[in-house]
């Protein structure tokens, strides 16, 4: 049985479908989230899939200061992602606010309203950045009782 | 008696098995076209035990249910299409397998399901006229409907057919859903769809959908197979260059609306199957 689930994990790690959510960032995180998407990186040798879709998601990328108008939409996209599912938080916004953590509107970093597992800081990160931390993240898939992510309804 | 069941365990594995690893090339012929290494040949299988195992999410029993009757569906058509049952028969259970997936989705409102299902019953619409025509091609030639004697006709059909086998690749492209066909569901059309017919079934459920698919993939390829039922060199010859014809089309053809696919699916497929009805007919 043991064994099953060791196979089942290495078979998650395998097969990764993102779901790629910009929180309100200025955009240029998210120019090099896609920039990993792209042929040049070809990211489905590893059989990562690009999905709209929460419902097909394993792993969500999110860039991005979160506010009060944008909050219930994450907890959202995270609800209805089927478990086991993998937060990666990526760019300076969307660990703690970046410059914008002061400001009236700003809840704060992605932590504040789901549990992140993995953090890739930068103004942007590099793609290179994000897929390390999207590779830390399917080691956290390979090995669940690491995840601090637990299931939280909105 | 115990052929019977081999033959059943066959086409219950063979589905699966054949249609996971002609997924899988199908992927690796992409992305070599452009320009990219691609995944593993076993990754189709890597999705489906990944979604197998993760956690049930239901919008609606109604969906899981229609699942399992699509997965049914699919496999008795190849189940019935290994017993060398009769073509109609297979092609009338398979029909009954799409209708489940079109209700399964029709069965929950978000907006993308909806119209991914209205477009998928469009594209039954556009391909289940021609593949009935082709099921007459095969009878006018041979007399019979049943699969044993289509196998056991001494000539190659393709030769006597040749029209209704270019008419067989348009009802194959719709079902493989290849580009341009692709307008139900597909993993390039996010923007438009997000993820069209497929988009409220989730983990274990999905994976029924795309074994299911799978099988309906081994049905047809099988159905390409009668073209040259004479030598197994001349099935897997034909059915090479069908497959890479196909994987070929989709990556130089961009999705179109269903307008242009119905009337032009129809209106060249309907003309080159009388063509060579009217042909056999007389000949």
């Amino acid at each position: 049985m043991q064994g099953i689930k060791r196979f089942i994990n290495q078979l998650r790690a395998k097969s990764p479908w993102l779901l790629h959510f910009d929180c309100g960032s200025c955009n240029g995180c998210d120019i090099e989230i896609l920039a990993c998407l792209t042929p040049v990186y070809d990211v489905e040798r590893f059989g990562i899939i690009h999905v709209g879709n929460p419902f097909h998601a394993d792993l969500l990328l999110t860039s991005g200061t979160v506010n009060h108008r944008n909050k219930k939409v994450l907890a959202n996209l995270y609800s209805q992602m089927p478990s086991p599912k993998i937060v990666v938080a990526i760019g300076a916004c969307g660990l703690s606010g970046g410059i914008f953590r002061e400001a009236y509107n700003v809840v704060g970093g992605i932590d504040k309203v789901i549990p992140v597992d993995v953090y890739v800081p930068g103004c942007p990160p590099k793609p290179e950045a994000i897929i390390d931390g999207v590779v830390l993240g399917l080691g956290k898939l390979q090995a669940p009782q690491e995840r601090n992510g637990e299931r939280k309804e909105a | 008696m115990t052929e019977t069941a081999v033959l059943i365990l066959c086409g219950l594995i063979a589905g699966p098995v054949v249609g996971g690893l002609v997924s899988g090339l199908d992927r690796i012929l992409t992305a070599r076209m452009q320009s990219r290494i691609g995944p593993p040949l076993l990754q189709p299988f890597f999705d489906v035990v990944k979604l197998l195992a993760k956690e049930p999410l239901v919008v609606n029993v109604w969906q899981a249910f229609c699942a399992y009757c699509y997965i049914a569906a699919a496999s008795i058509a190849l189940v019935l299409f290994f017993l060398q049952s009769d073509l109609l028969l297979i092609f009338f259970v398979q029909a009954v397998g799409a209708v489940f997936l079109v209700v399964g989705a029709l069965s929950s409102t978000s907006p993308y399901s909806q119209i991914g299902a209205h477009r998928e019953l469009l594209q039954i619409l556009s391909y289940e006229p021609l593949l009935v025509l082709v099921v007459v091609g095969f009878y006018l030639e041979t007399g019979s409907f049943k699969l044993t004697d289509i196998y056991a006709w001494p000539h190659p059909m393709l030769l006597k057919l040749p029209f209704l086998f270019i008419v067989l690749g348009y009802a194959l492209t719709i079902k493989l859903r290849k580009s341009p066909f692709d307008l139900s569901t597909c993993h390039h059309a996010h923007q438009e769809l997000v993820k069209g017919l497929l988009t409220d079934y989730s983990g274990p459920f999905l994976a029924l959908t795309e074994i299911g698919h799978w099988f309906e993939v081994v049905l047809m390829l099988g159905v390409c197979t009668l073209f040259w039922a004479t030598s197994w060199i001349g099935m897997a010859v034909l059915l090479a260059v069908t497959y890479f014809l196909e994987v070929l089309v989709d990556n130089v053809t961009s999705r179109m609306n269903w307008r242009w696919m119905l009337s032009y699916v129809w209106g060249v497929g309907l003309t080159l199957s009388l063509v060579n009805l009217i042909w056999l007919h007389q000949g």
